[in-house]
């Protein structure tokens, strides 16, 4: 049967779409029929592919407008008359076609710090327990497909936040490395907030939906990093330090909000979760992510499968302790910008 | 359009950037010279990701009992005593460091409960060796090794201020020609594939990793890269390729739905459980354990099973045969009428084990054929058949040093496109260690090859412009033959005449057939431009698959016997005679294939003592025998 589709043709320069009917066969898939394409009637048609089997990520491209791999769109999902309209990646620039320079993503590889190995473990001498690693390993479940680069909107049409930002992809990347159970590095989250741009993120999980390794890109690696990096740099308690100390009386005493971390994380029982404070942005408040978000209000930073008040035996962080320097005032606004 | 050519200099040239070109590439680079990797396709895209199974490695981990002599013998038998003895033997002993300084890389392998890595079951393997990530081992590693160059790039970053100072990837570029001053490799040819423009290395020392010939054959588990272009830029520049006629034919490869027929199901289906029956539901593979592996295989469907939870007390499972054995024996089923719908037969492991531990055990598996075919392994069976999946065959080298054999000097290969390793047939999960150990090894001596020159060899002016002609000739050229249609044609040549199962006929008009083609190749012309034009980079490959599709004909109408991943119908027994030799392709003058009998190595008296007599005499003559 013949099937109608649209497929983008050109270059830098510009390009438009060309109309295409191809023959498509039971069980076939969209990058089957650019493959008929280029046998038939357009042999130049640019477009990367390797593997065909959802293991390599080269063939991302947008179908009807959805960033997918062309080898993993079944044509049975398509209704018979339905136009097929394929474009290239639009976060990136075009090569030919569908085939995109996708640089920037190996620009920001180069950027993030590799792993570090533990100093005076002996190869073979590496010894991680399964539970352990499993964190690391759903995010080196990734193609690279960049999918979910593409998608992210704070790139997206917006090439200016391209230098400070590193995208979905390299968040996990770095989660990984804050997860892995023998990196030697203890700074990957400072260095997702300082240098990769991770306070960009507004949490609107484009990126996880998009993926076709189905990695929880945003409740797995995005917030868990957001939410400890906040602990460190945004928490309100450190915000009112910095105002009530000078910058000398705060070197000297050590770094206030280390030592709470420190606390906190001795009585934590491992495996558990850090509380986490929620997640606001530089100015001490909440992002408006409300819009995205499944109810109204600000999003609970606990995730919004919980009912309160929990029962006492499931609490997994201990109140901390009133702290005697701290005058007894009002904690700075931050709940409140939504009202 | 430019005409333009850029220049490259450099110390050792990597081409290929699967785990073989990569480990290499780091191995040079640490070794202080200055290393370009080529790849055709992106970084991190090579064909080393579809490796699901593992790594053979005899650590030891899961069964203290292995070592590297138990891991030598397995892959000699696999390989039919064919194998280069000493890759076999080096092999064995350094793919557990190989693994090992994966972790030192950040690669994350599934565990055992004392935190070691874990090894799993494989095919013909004794022991459970293969290092594992759930079934995307080959992923891992290339992402490792990926990260490991960008590590190392980070480090000549912080040094010089450049990233590519000392090691540079040049992504989606194709070489088309090896450079030669005399005998000695002065450098590399090729195109970037988006702009179009020609590019030469020059360069003392070059590195084939471009792994297999897959894309020659109708059904194959490979990508479009695999089009030989190693073998033959081999071939061009004097080297030799051994043993072409042995190709692997993964026996279970997807046969539904057709769009990804030839795409392969890991052989731990097998090892986990699942089971293959034929269209009257029968486990047929019981019916064909050849004489040879009669000892160690269960006989009956309850001993197998027991095999499952008490390996120790019970022989193993039919299924678990070499997978040569186990091609061979579906290939029967579907010919003697008892194949599934589609042309395979049923590979079942719904019913075999819960839902939840399939999910578990091969969660990519799971997960290809749902999103891929809409089949849900944890409720009904797979369609499976052979596909073309390696090649065993490849260009001859010292098993030391890699360094390629022949008239040519400063070529070294590793990986698939290297020859002798696997012999005729090559274990699952050997592949992975085998382009770690090896693609470390031609890293390692193509860096000390490069001391040892007084001066850089230079490319001729003459071969560069011959280069560009041939390489511009189908879009000049205007009229002519259509490349996808030559390709198929070629596909269709090599599966249905030199495919799984060969007779004396069918190869003889194969290669009549590819003497026709060849005509038809040299008139291939493309439509376009030169920027990233598919068209064009296939006409230019065709070349490649079309030299070496000869060479595996070729071997193969010579080979009167069968062994490993040659079956011969015409000639069904193995032949003892025969396993003391090695088919050698060359090119001569005039570009005609040449092939040589050479005689396989002797294996060394300590190596010999690893086996029973009684074994070797399945497979060698009275002669060797007796001058023990």
């Amino acid at each position: 049967m013949k099937r109608h589709f649209r497929v983008w043709r050109g270059d830098s320069s510009g390009g438009d779409l060309e109309d295409f009917d191809v023959e498509v066969n039971d069980g076939e898939v969209v990058l089957d029929i650019i493959h008929r394409l280029q046998a038939t009637e357009a042999p130049d048609l640019a477009c990367r592919w390797n593997c065909k089997a959802g293991k390599c990520g080269s063939c991302s491209m947008e179908i009807n407008g959805m960033p997918r791999l062309g080898c993993m769109t079944r044509m049975s999902t398509f209704t018979a008359a339905e136009t097929i309209t394929i474009t290239p990646l639009r976060t990136f620039p075009v090569i030919r076609d569908l085939v995109t320079d996708v640089s920037f993503n190996y620009e920001k590889a180069r950027e993030t710090p590799a792993f570090a190995p533990p100093a005076g473990v002996a190869p073979g001498q590496y010894r991680m327990q399964q539970i352990d690693v499993e964190r690391s390993q759903e995010f080196r479940k990734c193609i690279e497909c960049y999918l979910c680069q593409n998608t992210c909107h704070v790139v997206r049409d917006h090439e200016e936040n391209k230098e400070a930002f590193s995208g979905p992809r390299f968040f996990i990347r770095a989660a990984e490395l804050d997860m892995h159970p023998l990196d030697d590095r203890t700074d990957r989250k400072q260095h997702a907030q300082q240098s990769q741009g991770l306070g960009f993120c507004n949490i609107t999980k484009c990126c996880t939906e998009v993926c076709p390794e189905h990695i929880k890109i945003t409740d797995n690696a995005i917030i868990p990093m957001k939410e400890r990096v906040v602990d460190r740099r945004y928490d309100p308690l450190v915000r009112l330090g910095r105002k009530i100390f000078r910058r000398d009386q705060l070197e000297s005493e050590g770094a206030l909000p280390s030592q709470r971390t420190a606390r906190v994380t001795a009585e934590t029982p491992s495996g558990r979760r850090l509380p986490e404070a929620p997640a606001v942005g530089p100015d001490g408040r909440l992002d408006i992510s409300e819009l995205a978000a499944p109810s109204q209000g600000g999003l609970s930073p606990f995730g919004e499968d919980l009912t309160f008040p929990l029962p006492p035996e499931q609490v997994t962080y201990h109140h901390p302790e009133p702290d005697p320097t701290l005058p007894q005032s009002e904690p700075p606004a931050t709940g409140g910008s939504n009202s | 359009m430019t005409t333009t050519t850029e220049r490259q200099l450099y110390d050792v040239v990597v081409i290929g950037a699967g785990g073989a070109g990569l480990r290499a590439a780091i191995e040079a680079r640490l070794a202080g010279k200055r290393t370009a990797i080529i790849s055709k396709s992106l970084f991190g895209k090579a064909h080393t990701v579809m490796a699901e199974g593992g790594a053979a490695a005899a650590m030891g981990n899961v069964n203290s009992r292995d070592n590297w002599m138990v891991h030598f013998r397995d892959t000699m038998r696999g390989g039919k005593f064919l194998n280069n003895f000493r890759m076999a033997e080096l092999h064995a002993k350094e793919a557990p460091e190989r693994i090992w300084e994966l972790e030192t890389y950040g690669a994350l392998f599934d565990r055992t409960k004392d935190g070691k890595i874990s090894q799993r079951n494989f095919g013909g393997h004794e022991y459970p060796r293969l290092a594992h990530v759930g079934d995307r081992t080959g992923l891992e590693l290339i992402r490792t090794l990926q990260q490991k160059i960008v590590s190392l790039q980070q480090e000549d970053f912080a040094e010089t201020g450049s990233y590519d100072s000392r090691i540079r990837v040049f992504q989606e570029t194709t070489i088309t020609e090896l450079l030669l001053d005399g005998d000695r490799i002065a450098g590399a040819f090729g195109y970037y594939r988006d702009s179009g423009d020609f590019v030469v290395f020059e360069a003392p020392a070059v590195v084939l990793a471009t792994g297999g010939v897959g894309r020659s054959y109708k059904v194959t588990s490979n990508s479009w890269e695999y089009t030989g272009d190693g073998h033959a830029l081999a071939l061009r520049s004097g080297a030799t390729l051994i043993n072409m006629e042995f190709l692997q034919f993964h026996p279970t490869g997807m046969v539904w739905p057709p769009s990804v027929k030839g795409i392969l199901v890991t052989e731990s289906v097998r090892g986990d459980g699942g089971v293959l029956r034929n269209s009257e539901g029968k486990r047929f593979m019981f019916d064909y354990v050849p004489d040879v592996f009669r000892k160690q295989y269960a006989e009956t469907e309850e001993e197998a099973d027991r095999w499952y939870t008490d390996p120790d007390n019970n022989r193993r499972p039919p299924e678990l045969l070499p997978r040569d054995e186990v091609a061979r024996a579906i290939n029967s089923e579907v010919k003697a009428g008892r194949g599934s719908p589609a042309g395979g037969v049923f590979l079942d492991v719904s019913t075999r084990l819960p839902a939840e531990q399939i999910i578990k055990r091969l969660p990519s598996m799971h997960h290809q054929f749902k999103e891929l075919a809409d089949v849900d392994i944890t409720k009904e069976p797979m369609e499976v058949g052979p596909t073309c999946h390696y090649v065993m065959g490849g260009v001859e080298v010292d098993p030391d040093s890699g360094a390629a054999f022949g008239s040519v000097q400063g070529l070294f290969a590793a990986g698939e496109v290297s020859g002798g390793m696997h012999g005729s047939n090559r274990l699952g999960g050997n592949s992975l260690s085998d382009l770690l150990v090896f693609g470390k090894r031609a890293g390692e001596h193509a860096a000390a090859y490069v001391e040892t020159l007084a001066k850089r060899p230079t490319p001729s002016r003459v071969d560069l412009a011959a280069a560009t002609e041939v390489a511009l000739a189908p879009l000049v050229r205007g009229e002519g033959e259509n490349p996808y249609r030559l390709q198929q044609d070629l596909q269709a040549v090599m599966g249905d005449l030199v495919g799984i199962i060969r007779r004396e006929g069918e190869l003889s008009d194969a290669l009549k057939r590819l003497h026709e083609l060849r005509v038809r190749v040299a008139n291939v012309a493309v439509g376009g431009d030169r920027r990233y034009n598919p068209g064009w980079h296939l006409a230019l490959d065709l070349r490649n698959m079309l030299i070496v599709s000869e060479c595996t004909a070729k071997a193969a109408l010579e080979r009167e016997e069968s062994r490993g991943g040659h079956t011969r119908e015409d000639f069904p027994k193995m032949s003892a005679e025969w396993r003391r030799i090695n088919l050698v392709c060359s090119l001569d003058e005039a570009g005609e294939v040449h092939l040589e009998r050479k005689p396989v190595p002797t294996l060394r008296p300590e190596l010999l003592d690893l086996f029973e007599r009684s074994e070797l005499a399945k497979y060698m003559t009275d002669e060797e025998l007796g001058a023990e």
